[in-house]
């Protein structure tokens, strides 16, 4: 990565949004119309929306996959059925585990819709990226090499740390960010599941609802905290993009971690892809975050001591960093 | 007269939900007879609450239910059969009816009428209930919240074949009450319920 590139990356707090396009790209499916339906984002197979579904106060996502016409429709029926299929079924075995995943709602596999519980909150690449523009402002210029730019981060980082009492808190909450997602990973690979896309984008940091913040009561709550929270008591259609705005304002690291996007997880106990699952998420951390590399370590830790065999894993993790994530390159 | 509500669901606007819930009612058995020789007439869904969790578990099985009728994918012969076939997880229909439907001794009823053509409105719907199930009628509430004040959990848990949550700890553990842990309980088991009727069939 060059010098320029770091720069962009620390400058952009948030990941770059898709500009919200003016009429759906697909039909949709019955019974879901464009009125009360809001775009979210578009992947290669499946278009996600914000809508709300069995009252009007209870907000959700809508995942559909439309028919590609490019392939035979029987062919493109049973391909997205199946894939639907399996993206519910893991996440309603998860759930049924206790991990925190979003719940599956509803869904129709022949017109290729589901619809997900809504996770308020930030991902956890917002998260890192706001921390990388909050500490790593001064390394910005200047700098040849990515090594460079990474210990001048790290240094700059301890030297912000130094003098800001609050950013004490920040490292701490970041920490604790980084153990819940060793855990989080630990659990969902110790009931058989791999995610297959473990991103830092796929990881959500769920913004604790009134009640948790009022239970677990820090004795400091701050106003804004307050008013955050008893704003996502209130009506969360309404109140989502406000409460993200004003978690951005407090760095709120409070909350827990959701793994999100399923579309790619399978049901495994094999090594080799757990490992791969760990070695995606350290790329996603490394390539977006230099600076937050030390972080990982923390993710790997805990994910080390979340189960029985995750040793292995953590063995196997070195293989597969020298090769890649593919196995096999022959055949 | 019956108090019934109408509820909307989000998505299928046209088709609204009517709901009441009875307790202390006296002639299940003839309800039930209604039912076994398909009376047009008491075309109903009528639950058992103590089988009903929450509003979303039967509003979730009432879109589902809906939803199959409409695209002619219903199992069952008629939508409100196909809303008691939804809520159970397996596919076998008598059971499904055992479970969530009423028996000649119930007591307490919930019934679920679908608002699928212009004739079925609130009022028909209250009068017709109010004539035919002797038992009084309760109020559900501005969204049908109350549905779920009569659930049994330990019997929906054995249903749906659901854990006792009893290693409660981690992550999830920070709940100082105990109602507040009986909520998250329910809201948990909704959860998995809602994922469950959803998969269910396939």
């Amino acid at each position: 990565m060059s010098t320029t590139n770091m720069a962009s990356t620390a400058s952009d707090a948030q990941p770059p949004t898709t500009p919200p396009p003016t009429q759906p790209l697909h039909a949709l499916p019955q019974p879901f119309t464009t009125s009360n339906l809001e775009v979210l984002t578009q992947g290669a197979e499946a278009l996600v929306y914000k809508t709300t579904f069995l009252t009007p106060s209870t907000p959700c996502v809508l995942k559909y996959r439309p028919p590609k016409l490019y392939r035979h429709p029987i062919l493109d029926k049973r391909l997205t059925k199946a894939r639907l299929l399996a993206e519910a079924r893991v996440l309603v075995k998860c759930r049924r585990e206790g991990l925190s995943v979003p719940a599956v709602l509803g869904g129709d596999w022949e017109s290729g819709w589901l619809v997900l519980e809504w996770i308020g909150g930030r991902t956890v690449r917002a998260v890192l990226d706001e921390w990388v523009h909050k500490f790593g402002l001064r390394a910005r210029d200047g700098k040849t090499s990515e090594e460079e730019v990474k210990r001048e981060l790290d240094e700059g980082l301890m030297e912000v740390v130094a003098e800001e009492k609050e950013s004490q808190e920040a490292r701490e909450g970041l920490m604790r960010l980084m153990q819940m997602v060793g855990r989080a990973v630990g659990k969902l690979h110790e009931i058989g599941v791999c995610h297959g896309d473990l991103t830092t984008s796929n990881l959500m940091l769920r913004t604790p609802e009134r009640k948790e913040v009022v239970g677990r009561g820090p004795p400091r709550m701050t106003v804004s905290a307050q008013r955050e929270a008893a704003m996502s008591g209130q009506d969360p259609p309404e109140v989502i993009p406000v409460q993200q705005e004003e978690t951005k304002e407090t760095n709120s690291l409070e909350g827990d971690v959701v793994m999100i996007d399923f579309g790619l997880a399978t049901q495994t106990i094999h090594e080799e892809d757990r490992a791969v699952d760990l070695y995606v998420l350290e790329r996603a951390f490394t390539a977006t975050h230099p600076a937050a590399e030390h972080l990982f370590q923390e993710v790997l830790r805990c994910y080390g001591e979340s189960f029985k065999g995750a040793k292995t894993v953590l063995k196997r993790l070195a293989d597969v960093r020298l090769r890649g994530r593919k196995r096999t390159m022959i055949g | 007269m019956a108090t019934v509500r109408t509820i909307t669901l989000p998505h299928y606007p046209s088709y609204p939900i009517h709901i009441c819930m009875f307790r202390d009612v006296t002639n299940a058995a003839f309800l039930r007879s209604q039912l076994l020789e398909a009376n047009p007439d008491f075309d109903y869904a009528f639950l058992d609450p103590s089988m009903i969790l929450s509003p979303s578990h039967l509003l979730g099985g009432t879109f589902l239910a809906l939803h199959a009728s409409l695209l002619s994918r219903a199992k069952t012969r008629t939508p409100h059969s196909e809303l008691v076939f939804r809520l159970h997880p397996n596919n076998n229909i008598g059971e499904a009816y055992r479970k969530f439907g009423i028996s000649d001794s119930s007591t307490a009823i919930i019934a679920v009428k679908l608002g699928l053509g212009p004739e079925v409105t609130n009022e028909r719907v209250s009068q017709h209930l109010g004539e035919h199930v002797q038992g009084e009628s309760v109020n559900v509430g501005e969204e049908a919240e109350r549905v779920g004040d009569w659930c049994d959990v330990g019997k929906v848990r054995k249903v749906y074949k659901l854990e006792n949550p009893k290693k409660k700890g981690g992550k999830k553990g920070a709940q100082i009450n105990g109602v507040g842990k009986e909520v998250d309980e329910r809201r948990e088991m909704e959860s998995v319920i809602l994922g469950m009727i959803t998969l269910k069939g396939s």
